[in-house]
């Protein structure tokens, strides 16, 4: 892994309300959602972070903001990867697609939308891709029943 | 000439009852047809294949077309997505046809309570058999496929109305 490449990413980086810190090994960007586009426009062009590995979230019920927003790209000229993290509030989860830069983020951001009911601006194409049509509500949010069923069959008696 | 066919012994015919008839004819020449989702179809695959072999019980030539088939074989977790899929390739089997529950997931659920698991078939279809085990042993599967071929054996067979 090049320590020198991520320690120059990290000090580029620095500001602009961003806050890289390595954790595990890894480096992890704090940032407003006002950034996003920019830092990934950087990470792509003038890094080498070709690859998207995944966006999900993460639900913390008890703060406010409510969501993390996470993504991890990858590097495959230098074999580095990195995580950004931001984070949206429930009356607003909305944050920037990252459409423009890579064509993987349309799936991945349609199943953050299924399970978080993240917004992705940009992204015109938000259907369900893992669950299905007229399912209601956001499953792997904490507060979704996990009892509760949206069978598409009529039971039995 | 021709002493081969000529009439000899005692034995010409045999009485049985029309259903013992039919059940054991029956009951030998199961058609499965392995609706096949998850991890259970590995065990599935043991179970029908030199070892364990379901062909010593006629219960072995799996038909990729459920009109062809009469034992419908629910292997691994069925999802809300896919009951659907389930219930129409159940309509398109045609009768006499059985069902059978390979498996936790397609008996209950399993350790599956979730926004996206059915929590047993036998909510959207009627289920003749089910087969504890995550995965089920394969002795488990042929005790109940054995269990499957009593009922069989056991039940009326209707063959010109319902009554005969
Ligand atoms: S019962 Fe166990 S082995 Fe079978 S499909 Fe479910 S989880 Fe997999």
């Amino acid at each position: 892994m090049d320590q020198g490449l991520l320690e120059r990413l990290r000090e580029r980086l620095d500001g602009d309300g961003r806050e890289p810190v390595f954790a595990h090994g890894l480096l992890v960007v704090q940032l407003p959602r006002e950034a996003l586009l920019d830092t990934v426009k950087l990470l792509k062009d003038a890094f080498g972070f070709d690859l998207f590995l995944d966006v999900t979230a993460i639900d913390w019920p008890q703060r406010e903001p409510r969501f993390d927003v996470v993504y991890h790209f990858y590097s495959t000229r230098d074999h580095v990867r990195v995580r950004l993290k931001t984070t949206v509030t429930m009356a607003d989860p909305v944050v920037d697609s990252l459409l423009d830069h890579y064509g993987s983020a349309h799936f991945m951001e349609r199943e953050c939308h299924d399970m978080f009911g993240i917004v992705f601006r940009g992204n015109a194409d938000l259907r369900p891709i893992l669950l299905y049509e007229g399912f209601e509500g956001h499953p792997l949010r904490k507060d979704y029943p996990k009892e509760r069923e949206q069978p598409l069959v009529r039971y039995r008696e | 000439m021709n002493q081969v066919h000529e009439k000899s012994s005692a034995f010409e015919y045999l009485t049985t009852r029309k259903d013992d008839l039919v059940g054991w004819a029956r009951k030998f020449s199961i058609f499965p047809y392995p609706f096949v989702t998850a991890c259970c179809a590995m065990e599935f695959m043991s179970v029908s294949s030199t070892m364990y072999d379901t062909d010593r019980f006629g219960a072995a030539l799996p038909r990729f077309s459920p009109r062809q088939s009469d034992l419908l074989m629910v292997v691994g977790t069925i999802t809300h997505k896919q009951a659907p899929i389930l219930k129409k390739v159940y309509e398109q089997m045609c009768e006499p046809k059985w069902v059978m529950a390979f498996g936790v997931c397609a008996t209950s659920g399993g350790f599956y309570q979730n926004y996206a698991a059915l929590q047993g078939i036998d909510k959207i279809i009627p289920v003749d058999v089910y087969i504890p085990g995550c995965p089920p042993r394969p002795e488990s599967v042929i005790d109940g496929i054995m269990q499957l071929q009593d009922k069989i054996a056991n039940a009326s067979h209707p063959i010109i109305n319902e009554k005969f």
